[in-house]
């Protein structure tokens, strides 16, 4: 996987409060047994009309936001199914972060598990950044993970956001779980012969 | 003093990482077709096998059709996803119950109808309503598929330890109350995004007087306020349901298990992260009128105005009526529907049956009604002809479907179509979720059995 340390990049507002997993991905294109092309459908619903042609007042379809890496939406993002088609879609699109002021649980595991980083700013911050992009279309975001800061280049402002060590590492090194897990069989053979007793 | 969930957690902790998450041994993991493909694939492409095969249970539920099980899934796309579960449960060697066989429904309502769900157990699926197992006194959560992933090479997740909340219910439930509107209640109140973070035990009189299909149904619905999990003490009415269930211990290892069960409850003074609590008499019928779980109220109140909304919120609430086609402030009763959905791993349970064919019994579906009543598993649709509800269900105008997911998320062919409206006993209103463009009044069996007979959202209580 590639590794994250720091990235700049314009941004895609949706300001937008509780996005639902079946926002992100409806049910109907779940049917893939790959990881691959659900990002042509990412917001299927908002994005296209029942013909699928492109609905222009779609935010991902205005040409000024083409291009940015980083998702920008409203508070309790990603609630509802534990489809992890959701974060293959967001990644798949091309955005590498998502900043909201709070995650569905499992959409945040699902995320991280897809090297997107979900990062959780204050309310404050969050509608400083729709403001600053209704202003200018190009204003960027900086989110730097060593130092775990996230920057609003517009006004200047930063704020530092959590993660834990481990997941950290990860993002960093480019690693998985499951890596960190088979290296750990002898330790679940004991786990099961201590509980089998 | 340790809470439930904390013991049950704690008796199955590997090893954490330094400020990081836990490794965690699951006991039980169950798959479906839509969340395992790109999991096995990813075994292939490491080379490894399944690590615990017979603890791994699957089955496809989610896009098999509701008639006529017995030929070929007609559309290619979904036949090409149970196709290959079935290939990769036969290339592993796991557990499985091919669509048609008698075990075969939806996930959440077989696993526990067959005592593969048991108190004590860890258990997850590639799939949010896992939470529905909670009910067996179990710590069950959804997992996504990178996680199946590592369940399927290691037995094992990651997961950080969530804080904990006690919701209790107390006092007596009002006649025409349903375990769903004690749910759908509890979430209209807590917000879809209220119980992020945290995993919940439901206590009080009214859980304790439930039955374990009402807990299951409660359970069920835990994720729909964003808790990672639901789950109840098992008791007397836990041990009477699994007693005999076909993979439930037996004899010795029956007494073992039930020793061991019987600690299983919360210790006097333990403390949770969270506690709330709810009044049982104030608790009425419940619908939803947007679209999210938790914009629900009683059916004879109103949709909130709104000023009554945080300025915050205001865009995404005005956004939801207008999909749905309705005004702030207005009443939901006398509104005519389209559709009846009686089924999901949320009310596909046999108490779900007999509570609907018990009000419709002796009066006629109307006639603008399209009503799919589609069993939870085909147990429950064995149950359902044992018990002769499939003909009183028949004589006032209704028939069985096969068992499957069906039109909770309709990735068959049992769509709602744009602009319709459907009461439905399923768990989810999210915009396109019964169909594009489909509209969902989520409410309980009793709700869905008057909305069905009158055409109209009706109180069933008189
Ligand atoms: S019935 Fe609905 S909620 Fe339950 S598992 Fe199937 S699709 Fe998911």
């Amino acid at each position: 996987m590639e590794k994250f340390i720091t990235l700049t990049s314009t941004i895609v507002p949706l300001p937008i409060e509780n996005v639902d997993t079946d926002q992100i991905i409806p049910a109907r294109f779940l049917k893939a047994t790959s990881k691959e092309g659900f990002g042509d459908n990412l917001f299927a619903d908002w994005r296209y009309d029942s013909n699928g042609d492109e609905k222009k007042d779609f935010v991902l379809n205005e040409p000024k936001y083409k291009g940015a890496e980083i998702l920008v939406a409203g508070k309790n993002f990603g609630s509802g199914s534990s489809r992890e088609h959701a974060a293959w879609a967001i990644a798949g699109y091309g955005f590498r972060v998502v900043v909201s002021s709070f995650f569905a649980d499992i959409f945040k595991n699902n995320a991280m598990n897809n090297f997107v980083l979900p990062v959780v700013v204050s309310e404050q911050f969050l509608a400083d950044i729709f403001d600053a992009v209704k202003q200018d279309t190009k204003m960027t975001l900086t989110i730097d993970l060593e130092a775990q800061t996230i920057t609003n280049n517009a006004t200047g402002k930063s704020e530092s956001f959590a993660i834990n060590t481990y997941k950290k590492e990860c993002f960093l090194k480019g690693l998985d779980d499951i890596d960190y897990l088979l290296s750990k069989k002898e330790l679940i053979e004991e786990y099961e012969h201590k509980n089998c007793q | 003093m340790k809470t439930l969930f904390d013991k049950i957690w704690d008796a199955h902790v590997v090893s954490s990482v330094d400020d990081g998450p836990t490794q965690l041994y699951i006991d039980r993991m169950y798959c479906h077709e839509v969340t395992s493909p790109q999991a096995f694939d990813g075994l292939r492409k490491r080379g490894l096998k399944v690590f615990r095969p017979q603890q791994i249970t699957c089955m496809p539920d989610h896009n098999i059709p509701t008639v006529n099980q017995e030929k070929p899934i007609e559309d290619p796309v979904s036949k090409n996803q149970v196709d290959t579960l079935d290939k990769n449960a036969k290339e592993f060697g796991v557990n499985y119950y091919p669509m048609g066989h008698e075990k075969n429904g939806v996930i959440h309502v077989v696993g526990p109808e067959n005592g593969l769900s048991l108190p004590g157990m860890t258990m997850v699926c590639g799939d949010s309503h896992t939470s529905t197992h909670g009910a067996m006194g179990a710590v069950a959560f959804g997992i996504g598929t990178s996680e199946v992933e590592m369940v399927l090479a290691t037995q094992c997740v990651f997961q950080s330890k969530p804080k904990t909340m006690r919701i209790l219910v107390n006092g007596k439930l009002k006649e025409g109350v349903t375990p769903k509107d004690v749910a759908l209640y509890i979430i209209s109140k807590m917000t879809t995004g209220g119980a992020t973070g945290y995993f919940v035990e439901y206590a009080g009189d009214v859980i304790k007087n439930m039955s374990m299909e009402g807990r299951l149904t409660v359970c069920n619905l835990s994720i729909e306020m964003g808790a990672r999990g639901g789950m109840i003490a098992p008791d007397e009415t836990t041990f009477e349901y699994v007693k005999g269930r076909e993979f439930a211990p037996k004899g010795e290892e029956w007494e073992k298990a039930l020793a061991y069960w019987k600690t299983l409850k919360t210790d006097e003074g333990a403390v949770f992260d969270k506690e709330i609590s709810f009044d049982a008499a104030d608790i009425e019928p419940m619908v939803t009128y947007g679209t999210n779980p938790g914009m629900g109220m009683g059916i004879t109140e109103s949709i909130p105005t709104l000023d009554q909304i945080d300025a915050a919120g205001r865009v995404s609430f005005e956004k939801s009526l207008d999909y749905m086609g309705f005004k702030p402030g207005e009443k939901l009763l006398g509104k005519s529907i389209d559709y009846v959905f009686l089924g999901s791993c949320t009310n596909g349970r046999i108490e779900d049956f007999r509570a609907f064919t018990n009000y419709v019994e002796g009066r006629k579906k109307a006639d603008n009604v399209i009503a799919w009543l589609v069993p939870g598993s085909w147990a429950v649709e064995k149950q359902i002809k044992a018990e002769g509800l499939d003909k009183i269900l028949h004589d006032a105008g209704f028939e069985l479907r096969q068992p499957g997911c069906s039109a909770c998320l309709a990735m068959n062919d049992d769509k709602v179509p744009a602009g319709k409206y459907a009461v439905s006993t399923s768990n989810r209103n999210f915009e396109g979720r019964q169909g594009p463009g489909a509209r969902t009044i989520l409410a309980g069996p009793l709700v869905a059995a008057a909305a069905a007979v009158t055409g109209r959202i009706t109180d069933p209580r008189g």
